[in-house]
Order: C-alpha cells, then structure tokens, then sequence
C-alpha cells in the first residue's frame, strides 16, 4: 500500500493545492483527471521532489522509489538513446533489454532528434523503468501522439506497469476514455486551489457517468 | 561540395594577389611590397631560423594566456550565469574590466611588476578573461530549464550534469568565446611583446617598425595569420563538427 499526503502547495501568494491526501493498494493504478491548470503537474512535481521543498510530501512508511515521465520525452538530444539510458542504469545489457521491450532496438545509436514522438516517448518510458521505480508518475504521455501511436503506447503501458503488482502508477490526463481504460481508481481534482472532488473505481464507471461527475462537480 | 568550396577559395586568394600584385608594380615602393618580396621575406626568415623560433615563443604566450583566460573567464561566467547574487557582485567588476583598454592593463602591469614574463601573461589574461566571462555566462543562462528537472529527477550525479547536460549546453558559447578569444588573444600578444619582450613575433614587428621593413612586417603578420588558420581548420572545425553531429542530418553516432 502506498499512502501519502501533499501538503498545500502555493506560487506566491496563490494557493494551488489544498492538502491530499491519497492511498493506492499495492499494484494498481490511480487516474487524475480535471480542469486544466487545477495543479495535476505540481502534485506529480511534489511527488517526485522537484518541488524544492523536502516537506511537500508526507509519506506513510518509508518512500518509495519513483519514476517520472514527463508529458514531453526531456531526452539529452545531443546523447543517443543508448547513452540517454545508461545515465539512469550503467548496465549495457538492462538498457539494451529495456529499448527493445519498447521496440526500440534498431534505433539505440540514434540520436532523439531523429526519431519520431513516439519513439521518443516510448525510449523516455523505458528510461522511467530503468529505475525499476515501485511509484511511477506519468503526466499525460500520450498528448500530442496520433491514434495508432497513443494505442500502442497504452499498451506498453499496461504491459510494462499495470500489469506488474510490484508497481503502482498515478496517470495524469484530460482524456476521460484513457483513464477509465488506464486507471484501477479515478479521482477528479476541482479548481484551485484544488482538492479532490470526485474519487472512485474505474470498474464502478463508464465514460459518460465520468463525464457527467466532471461536469457536476466543475459546475459546468 | 568541398571541391567547389576548395575552388571558389583558391579563385578568391588569387584575386586578392592579384590585385596586390599590381597595386605593388604601381607603387613601385618599399613601403608597399609585393607578393614575391613578402614571399622572399619569409623564405629569409624561416632558413635563418628567426620566423619558427619566434612564431613558437608567441604561440607559446597565446596558448598559456588562451587557456587561462578561458578557464577563468568560463568559471567566472558560468557562476555568474547561475548564481544570482555572484552575478550581483560581480556584474560591476566585469563592466569595468571589459572597459579598460588593452593598452592601459598592459603598461600599467609592465610599470608594478617589470618587463618579466609573468606580467605579460597577465596583461593578455585580464584583457581576454571579462569576454569569456560574457559569452558563457548567457550560455549559462540559457540552460533548459526542463532538462534541468529531468536530471533531477533522475538523480543525475555532478559529474553527469558536467559532461552529459550543462557541457553540451555551453559549447555553442564555448566555440564563440573561443574564436574571438584566439582572434584577439594573438593581436594582444603581439603588442605586450612590441612593448615590453626581447622575443616573439611582437619583437620582431618592433625591429622591422625602426627601418620601415615592411616586407618584415607582413612576413610576420602573414606568417602567425596562417598558424591561427592551421589552428581553425585542424582543430576547432573538427571539434564543433563531431559535438555538433547530433543537430546536422547524422541519424546515429
């Protein structure tokens, strides 16, 4: 089990997240949803402790180790794949493993400027796992990708974590239909300062029940 | 491509010797020799001996004062680039050093510390070192924010960020600084040698300055010009070629 609590966060005199507190059951993933600029980066941010600030996040028991992907792939350009991966893992063998479980073993001593988007993604998701993370944060991979690349992404993604107990995902996007498809729990976050509105299984909805609460809780 | 290139080089130099060629008939003057005299020039200089010796003690005082001035200046830069409040304390001090003439530094090093060698290394440092200081402190400046928090992220060690993500970030910077740094480092050079050295390529331009030799003169001139284009064509081309090979149509290392 996997339970924190982010404390407050604010840029200047501007609260942007009230307290939160979540838990994840060992192995499942949780889906935020909201309105844009409601502060789903900044919790990924807190989270991953790139906020700056030590006391962003409180976690019950020891904290685990964590993988984030960003929305855009943040590869080294002037580094291959290859080299981009042996800075998280040293390990030739574990990294040249990792670029093909990602499809990617044709392109390993090619440069990220080279490559398509979703190629690029897809190395930065195997860069996320080179860490072996027990938390990975993902902040809308998908964005930006055309549909058979986004579907073939997702499906690296439920192959590679959430499909393996060991690991537990927070997945932040805009797409309800991806994170109903995604998520084992959803929970909305409302406008800022923004707390959590909305929380329940995926099992428990359909996309237009989603879409309805969206609409409620946002007093749309 | 580098064939043509090579020709529309070669076309050109011959151009300009051309013209200097008739520009010399018609002067028909000592004052303005031509190119075979220049030629003859160098050709008396380099069997004496004289031109290597003093081309290498020149070149000798340009690398010392160049990689001094670049690792000073790119430390200093690259504090300032990052750290506000060095940027705050030091901005002041980097104006005014970028204001002094060249001229001044020089003598007034020569008057405290003597004609030595020590004094005109010193001269060339502090003339270079506040350009250097400039160029790389808005390379620094202009790091990626986002890459920044990725290594973070990724819990990239010190030594990572040097090599893999603020060294590729400053070469640009690095490459401009270096160019103008040669370009100017040698001209200062020449003149705290002129002023105040019994050797080098400065010395030699003061000698032939006292009987208006100025076939001399350019021999020398000529001479260290095509040293710094040795240096341009067989090391930094090469160099800025392979770090930049990720932003040309390479497709793998």
């Amino acid at each position: 089990m996997i339970e924190f609590r982010v404390n407050g966060r604010s840029f200047g005199t501007k609260q942007v997240l009230t307290s939160i507190e979540i838990s994840l059951e060992e192995g499942r993933s949780l889906c935020i949803v909201g309105p844009s600029g409601c502060g789903k980066t900044t919790l990924l941010n807190a989270l991953s402790g790139l906020e700056g600030d030590d006391k962003a996040v409180s976690w019950k028991g020891s904290a685990p180790e964590i993988g984030y992907l960003f929305q855009q792939p943040r590869l080294l350009p002037w580094r291959t794949l290859k080299q981009n991966l042996m800075l998280v893992d040293a390990d030739e063998s574990k990294v040249l493993s990792m670029l093909d479980a990602v499809h990617l073993k044709e392109y390993v001593d090619y440069f990220p400027t080279r490559i398509s988007l979703g190629m690029a993604r897809r190395a930065s998701l195997a860069r996320c796992l080179l860490l072996n993370p027990d938390l990975v944060l993902m902040d809308e991979p998908l964005v930006s990708l055309d549909s058979p690349t986004a579907q073939q992404m997702r499906q690296l993604i439920q192959k590679l974590i959430c499909e393996d107990p060991q690991k537990n995902l927070i997945y932040v996007t805009h797409d309800l239909e991806e994170a109903l498809e995604i998520g084992d729990q959803i929970i909305v976050l409302g406008n800022r300062p923004s707390e959590i509105v909305f929380s329940a299984d995926a099992s428990d909805l359909s996309k237009e029940m989603l879409e309805s609460e969206l609409r409620n809780q946002l007093g749309l | 491509m580098i064939l043509e290139k090579l020709r529309d080089q070669i076309v050109a130099l011959l151009v300009l010797l051309s013209v200097w060629f008739f520009a010399a008939s018609m002067a028909n003057s000592p004052l303005l020799p031509g190119p075979e005299q220049v030629a003859s020039s160098i050709y008396i200089e380099w069997t004496q001996g004289r031109l290597l010796e003093n081309l290498l003690v020149t070149l000798q005082r340009v690398v010392i004062s160049f990689v001094s001035a670049m690792i000073l200046g790119g430390l200093m830069g690259v504090m300032m680039g990052r750290v506000k409040l060095i940027n705050r304390i030091f901005d002041p001090l980097l104006i005014m050093l970028l204001n002094i003439p060249a001229l001044v530094v020089i003598i007034l090093l020569y008057i405290w510390f003597g004609l030595v060698e020590a004094a005109a290394v010193a001269a060339v440092i502090i003339n270079k070192m506040p350009n250097v200081a400039v160029t790389l402190r808005e390379g620094a400046r202009m790091f990626e924010p986002e890459l920044e928090e990725m290594a973070q992220a990724y819990k990239f060690s010190f030594s990572q960020k040097v090599v893999d993500l603020w060294w590729p970030q400053l070469f640009p910077y690095v490459m401009v600084a270096t160019r103008s740094g040669l370009a100017l480092i040698w001209k200062i050079v020449l003149v705290v040698e002129l002023l105040g050295r019994s050797d080098g390529v400065g010395f030699q331009l003061h000698l032939a300055f006292q009987i208006f030799d100025v076939a001399t003169i350019l021999a020398y001139s000529f001479a260290f010009i095509a040293v710094v284009q040795m240096i341009e064509w067989f090391i930094l081309q090469p160099m800025e070629k392979y770090a930049t090979r990720w932003q040309r149509g390479d497709q793998r290392d």
